[in-house]
């Protein structure tokens, strides 16, 4: 996709957010991600200009990030937790399992472009581990036979929801999210009871 | 034992009192650790310390014991505070353990190729290593970290990145020093590296001074990269002979060959820097050079011994109209030599330096304001003015490290920079200068408007040499300075003009700074020189000799270091050549010696003693680096010439012996105030430009990867201009005067109303040759359609 | 039995506890216009009276944080909160955010308007979509009712939030790395002093506070500094959010008064999962050294976790049973530490580095007895020497795992029965 005058208008809604210009440049590149696919040549350049940069100040800071990706990512991007907690609670067997499925490995794409495989870092949900994300909505409590729905149901194209978020949507999509615009998904549930057994417990304590 | 630190500084600071391995210092507040330290000869080990960098503390190498502090701490982040205690590896074992510590870390990845690295054997990390660090490795089984070796940064500079340590120092001088952040780090953790853009390579004028500070041999020099080790050199002080910066450098030569050139730290001029062409280009010095005296004759040139070579140009000036014309790149001594030559054996007041564009306002400003005006505006002036007014003066291009001190002292004290000039350039914005653009020829008028910003503060007018292409600036610069009382200083773009001004190399002005129509200047200058009388006429400037010659009204030219395609009458110049007899005095050849009689070969700079005087009006003496060389100086053989006609024209040629004598003439009486000169501006769209630092000058023939480096050759037009005249951004546009046509890419940018600017001498854009038009003449333009790459 | 308090959670079980109406039905937005009577420098005594230590790990006093900013300096002032939560173990920011937006966006306006701050930013880690909405429409609907903006209730108190996002940088929860990061930066840390109070975003005066933190002070405020204080020890005050995860039966978060022991935490939680008793437990994520089944009655505070070797952090405690394998938990956290290591400094880049590759080995039964060693050495290398307290972190799971585990480690070692 081309880089458009509305998408220049939307970097620069981005920018006006800010009292200086270059405090937007991470949701920036995430718009960028979100009509590029990827951090592009054309998308640093245009950051570059816009809170006028080099392209290499641009290219050191989006370098520096992990979710700023140099390669095209797919239609969907699956990261599986291999932390401690959650590898050690079946993050591995999950890895494994869904990475031989696929034929792909770490940062890598599947062939038709529909799966990107990331082994991710903790996600903040170690209560609910082991964890994946799908275009970065929480998949808690996965296992491997969970795992392999997942994937099938993406690439099936059968509507899959998060378990504490909205219907998984593309990479692209989220990735807009993510830079800051509003989606209307803000209020699919995000509670589960991990999230309630502390205030259930106290509700029975009578507390 | 107590040290107290011998800096100027300690006069006026305030003095504290610490205690460094059971030493008692005393030293300025805000002194760091390692800083004091060295004061007491204790080299704490370092990388990503430097001097004239800020503090990052990031490489940890230097971490020091204080007492009271539970961790150790980096000795080059911390000043040193009244009644600290601090321990170095020398006393406190905990500090000595840290550095090993970070030393074995730097070591894990860094490889095993000292011996085929350029930095091997004058290598901090190397060195450190032997020094702070553990004698075997706990990394034996371990797996490096590799990369494509090496990669091109730019076409100068090349990286190997499993070389680096991450020290950050060449990307933070970019960033700050240069103001050039397009060298950057990369990636993150284990993986980071330095690097560029994608699109884009390490776009600087200062780039090559990141060799000279990686700590390792990471980053590596095009030219030099694997053609001598450091103990196989021999390293000479020089200074650079490419503008009137000044700068200290040092030349390495192996076998009689330059291997290469570095900065030097002088902290009163260059501090630690110096600029690529600087630092690159020497090549200049060993192609094309003349071997032997040559004679023309039957229109051919021959051979000819030196006897025979010295009678034939003799008898050729004897009795003659003659002239005397000297390019920029004369040391002082031999300027002084050629002002007393024209004087005393051709008896005339022809002579004139400037070959470029000039002016009688400017040679009478030059006379009466410069002339003899010693160390009135310095670098460390720069540093601590309020506001500094650059007027026809883009220091980036034209003196780049005036640049560098401008920029310093605006990040550093507030230094606010006024620039008057006819387009933006990208040294403005690292200077966040405020620009006022004006047409050529009205600059004076939006100078003397300055007036009001610069009263009642600590201010400095910087002019250039464009200034002489637009009537009434000079005169208007120096009412500003009057008025204001702002100091006045002029930066000429050649090494050696200041020194050409202070010898006396124009037709109105006597060395020393002494005025040709002042008696008694021109008497003390005669009884210097032992002869009754001087010639009292005051002489033709360059263009007026030409117009002479060609008018039958000159005979003979004695010529040293001009080329003639410097002036937009290049060809009345050499028409004028053609006619008259021209002895040469060159080391290359050149576009004078095809018009030569007869060519006398002298030697480069780097073969030769003497000082040039930067353009502060410092004397800045070097001695010859190619100390093994037969060739003369152009002060020897005008000695040669003289004997040859009988005339006692010096009693010692030698550049010492020179020197004096024109110390002796030093005159520091104030002269009168210049003529005012009223302004000229040319109606309808007109020529600007300047010469960029890389470009087809003549001293960096042979420097390929230099070349490289030079910014595209564009012409700016502003909006209104574009419209105005038809023409479209980034199409062409073809220039038209009456010497000929242009045609180079066109961009819309901040450029001064009905002004057309481009540059003066680059690849694709030397208007002076095709255009025979310079700066502030009249020139049309039209669209010339798409520029296809 | 030490007690569990509802206060951030009390009402999550509600569908619209994300909501302003949620919010204000038990109250929201009252404490703000109690702030409003107490002045700015009440409000900073009162934080200071009721003894908040800061929940993103480092337990610095929240009172004591404001009140080095500096007044009358004719600076900006600005807020940034801290919602980079990435550290392993930790997972109560997220969810606090997903589910009780509004208390953090109160607590935003209390600390601004405490420190004399017409700008805040909250830095949300981008990797998770959804708290991402919640905040955008918490403060959003904040705007709407004019609890944000220009002259909020007619005190002339002007305030604007931006919610940021993150792009993938643990170190970012520095708070130094995460200004640089919300300049548009590369997420180093910075070298201080200067410290973010004097010199911090746009080189002025700034507080970087944890999301649990700012969200903590409306309840502060609104019930006061004494109520608070009735919960915790003398030195560990109040109520925090305790995400307890692992080989519990039921992981989640119970809101508890400080002083709560782990053994309690594990109770509440159903138990262990199995018969199979605890193996070690972590009490505060990644960064701080690991404790064992003799530790199960120590209590949660600052204070007690100091004087066992180990830190209360985050208070997120990760539990593990005896089927796990001490050594793989570290080989994992060493490598988090050095894919997130900023490359800053020497000691954290390259030791981290160093520590993977013996760790390998060791994994893959290559290692010798004298990698034990040089584990621990180099832990000591990094330790105490590194840029930030990063590096600090990477230097602490190997040294208490040996302490408690060697003849684990050992058994995985060349020639090893």
């Amino acid at each position: 996709m081309a880089i458009t005058e509305q998408f220049k208008n939307e970097l620069r809604e981005l920018i006006a957010r800010y009292p200086e210009p270059r405090s937007a440049l991470l949701p920036m590149l995430h718009l960028v991600q979100s009509v590029e696919g990827y951090i592009t040549q054309a998308g640093i350049e245009v950051c570059a200009a816009e809170v006028g940069l080099t392209t290499a100040e641009v290219s050191a800071v989006a370098s520096f990030y992990t979710m700023f990706k140099r390669y095209p990512v797919g239609k969907h991007h699956l990261g599986v937790c291999v932390n401690s907690m959650c590898a050690l609670k079946g993050g591995d067997a999950i890895w494994n399992r869904i990475s031989s499925d696929l034929g792909i490995g770490h940062d890598e794409t599947t062939a038709d472009g529909q799966i990107t495989l990331e082994r991710i870092e903790c996600q903040a949900a170690c209560t609910h581990a082991p964890v994946m994300t799908a275009n970065w909505e929480f998949m808690d409590d996965m296992d491997e036979t969970k795992a392999v729905k997942l994937v099938s149901d993406l690439q099936a194209g059968v509507e899959v929801r998060s378990t504490r978020g909205p219907k998984i949507r593309t990479f692209k999509e989220v990735s807009r999210t993510i830079a800051g615009f509003d989606d209307g998904e803000v209020d699919e549930p995000a509670i589960d009871d991990a999230m309630l057994v502390g205030l259930r417990a106290a509700k029975k304590e009578g507390n | 034992m107590t040290v107290t630190a011998n800096s100027n500084a300690s006069n006026q600071t305030e003095l504290i009192s610490a205690v460094i391995d059971g030493i008692e210092i005393r030293v300025p507040k805000g002194t760091l650790i390692i800083r004091a330290a060295e004061q007491l000869g204790n080299q704490i080990p370092r990388f990503c310390d430097h001097p004239s960098l800020a503090p990052v503390a990031a490489c940890r190498m230097c971490l020091v014991e204080i007492d009271g502090m539970p961790k150790p701490q980096p000795s080059c982040a911390i000043a040193l505070t009244d009644g600290m205690v601090v321990k170095t590896q020398q006393s406190s074992e905990v500090a000595a353990q840290a550095q090993a510590g970070v030393m074995e870390f730097l070591l894990l990845n860094h490889p095993l190729d000292c011996p085929v690295c350029d930095k091997g054997g004058e290598c901090p990390l190397q060195n450190q290593a032997m020094t702070n660090g553990r004698a075997e490795s706990r990394f034996e089984e371990g797996t490096k970290r590799l990369f494509e070796k090496p990669i091109n940064i730019n076409s100068e500079i090349l990286l190997d990145r499993e070389r680096c340590v991450s020290c950050a120092r060449c990307t933070r001088f970019a960033d700050e020093i240069a103001g050039d952040p397009t060298l950057e780090l990369l990636e993150r953790g284990a993986h980071q590296q330095v690097g560029t853009a994608d699109d884009r390579p390490f776009e600087s004028y200062f780039g090559g001074n990141t060799i000279q500070i990686c700590p390792v041999g990471a980053l590596t020099s095009a030219t030099y990269r694997f053609r001598s080790r450091p103990f196989d050199l021999i390293s000479h002080n020089t200074i650079c002979e490419h503008c009137s910066s000044g700068c200290s450098t040092r030349t390495d030569v192996r076998r009689g060959k330059i291997m290469r050139r570095l900065a030097s730290n002088d902290p009163e001029v260059n501090e630690e820097w110096n600029c690529d062409k600087g630092r690159f280009a020497f090549t200049h010095t060993v192609i094309d050079r003349i071997s032997t005296p040559l004679i023309r004759e039957n229109g051919e040139l021959r051979a000819a011994s030196w006897p025979e070579a010295i009678s034939f140009a003799a008898a050729g000036l004897k009795g003659k109209r003659a002239g005397v014309l000297t390019g920029g790149r004369l040391p002082q001594e031999d300027a002084y030599a050629f002002a007393r030559f024209a004087r005393v054996v051709l008896n005339t007041n022809n002579l004139d330096f400037r070959n470029r564009t000039s002016s009688d306002e400017e040679a009478e400003f030059l006379a009466n304001h410069i002339a003899g005006s010693g160390l009135n505006v310095s670098y460390r002036d720069l540093e601590t003015a309020d506001v500094v007014v650059l007027v026809a003066f883009e220091p980036e291009n034209e003196s780049p490290i005036v640049q560098l001190r401008l920029r310093k002292a605006v990040r550093n004290n507030k230094l606010k920079v006024i620039a008057v000039d006819s387009a933006a350039a990208p040294g403005h914005e690292k200077l966040s200068a405020e620009l006022h653009l004006a047409k050529p020829g009205t600059e004076a008028a939006a100078l003397s408007a300055l007036s009001d910003k610069l009263k009642g503060r600590n201010a400095i007018v910087l002019v250039g040499e464009r200034a002489a292409a637009s009537a009434g600036l000079l005169s208007a610069a120096v009412a500003l300075s009057d008025a204001t009382a702002a100091k006045l200083a002029w930066v000429p773009r050649r090494a050696g003009e200041r020194g050409a001004v202070e010898a006396g190399l124009l037709p109105n002005l006597l060395p020393g700074g002494r005025l040709l129509s002042d008696a008694t200047d021109r008497a003390a200058v005669a009884a210097e020189w032992n002869v009754q009388q001087l010639p009292t006429a005051i002489g033709l400037d360059q263009k007026g000799m030409v117009q002479a010659a060609n008018a039958a009204k000159l005979d003979a030219f004695l010529v040293a270091g001009v080329d003639v395609t410097d002036v937009a009458y290049h060809d009345d110049f050499k028409a004028a050549l053609a006619k008259t007899f021209v002895v040469s005095l060159e080391p290359h050849y050149s576009s004078v010696t095809d018009y030569a009689d007869v060519i006398l070969p002298v030697g480069v700079i780097t073969e030769r003693e003497g000082s040039f005087v930067d353009w502060e009006g410092r004397e800045r003496s070097f001695t010859a680096a190619m100390h093994q060389s037969l060739a003369l100086s152009d002060a020897r053989v005008l000695h040669l010439i003289a004997n040859e006609l009988g005339i006692k024209f010096a009693d010692d040629a030698k550049s010492a012996a020179l020197h004096k004598s024109l110390t002796e003439l030093k005159s520091t009486t104030k002269k009168p105030a210049m003529t005012k000169v009223s302004a000229v501006e040319s109606a309808g769209l007109v020529l600007a430009g300047l010469r960029q630092l890389i470009d087809n000058g003549s001293l960096q023939n042979g420097e390929a990867h230099l070349a490289a480096t030079a910014r595209e050759a564009v012409a700016k037009v502003n909006a209104k201009t574009a419209a105005d005249h038809g023409l479209i951004d980034g199409n062409l546009v073809v220039l038209e005067a009456p010497g000929g046509t242009l045609v180079i890419p066109v961009e819309i940018a901040a450029v001064a109303d009905q002004t057309i600017w481009l540059p003066l001498n680059s690849d694709g854009s030397t208007p002076l040759i095709n255009l025979g038009i310079t700066i502030g003449d009249s020139v049309s333009v039209k669209d010339a359609g798409a520029y296809v790459v | 039995m030490t007690k569990l308090v509802p206060n951030l959670s009390a009402h999550w079980d509600e569908a619209d506890s994300h909501t302003l109406t949620g919010y204000q039905r038990h109250g929201g937005y009252t404490a703000m216009k109690k702030a409003f009577e107490l002045g700015e420098d009440g409000v900073i005594a009162e934080v200071k009276e009721s003894g908040l230590r800061g929940r993103g790990g480092a337990g610095f006093p929240t009172g004591m944080k404001w009140g080095f900013v500096p007044q009358g300096d004719g600076k900006p002032h600005y807020l940034v909160v801290n919602a980079d939560e990435s550290e392993p173990g930790a997972c109560k920011d997220i969810p606090l955010m997903m589910l009780n937006p509004h208390s953090l966006i109160e607590g935003v306006i209390i600390a601004a308007y405490a420190i004399r701050a017409n700008y805040a930013f909250i830095y949300i880690r981008g990797e998770t979509p959804h708290p991402i909405r919640r905040v955008r429409q918490a403060v959003a609907a904040a705007y709407e009712a004019k609890l944000l903006g220009k002259n909020i209730l007619g005190t002339g108190f002007d305030l604007e939030v931006v919610v940021h996002s993150g792009a993938g940088a643990y170190i970012c929860g520095e708070e130094t790395a995460l200004l640089d990061s919300l300049e548009g930066r590369r997420g180093q840390p910075r070298l201080k002093p200067p410290f973010p109070a004097v010199a911090g975003l746009y080189a002025s005066p700034t507080v970087v506070n944890n999301v649990e933190t700012v969200a903590s002070v409306p309840a502060i405020i609104k019930n006061g500094a004494a109520w608070y204080k009735s919960f915790g020890t003398e030195k560990s005050p109040g109520i925090k959010l305790f995400a307890v995860s692992g080989d519990v039966l039921r992981p989640g978060i119970f809101e508890a008064p400080l002083g709560i022991t782990m053994r309690e935490l594990i109770n509440y939680a159903g138990g262990m999962v199995s018969d199979r008793p605890v193996k070690f437990f972590v009490p505060g994520g990644s960064s701080v050294p690991l404790l064992t089944p003799e530790h199960l009655d120590v209590p949660l505070t600052y204070e007690d976790m100091a004087a066992h070797g180990t830190m209360l952090g985050t208070g997120t405690p990760m539990v593990f049973d005896t089927s796990r394998s001490v050594t793989k938990a570290v080989v994992r956290w060493i490598e988090f530490y050095k894919h997130e290591s900023c490359g800053k400094c020497t000691p954290c880049r390259e030791g981290t580095y160093f520590m993977v590759d013996i760790l390998k080995r060791l994994e893959k039964g290559k290692g010798e007895l004298a990698d034990l060693d040089l584990l621990v050495d180099i832990s000591a290398q990094i330790s105490g020497r590194s840029f930030c307290a990063l590096g600090d972190a990477a230097a602490t799971p190997i040294p208490a795992a040996l302490k408690y585990f060697r003849e684990e480690f050992e058994s995985k070692l060349v020639g090893a029965k």
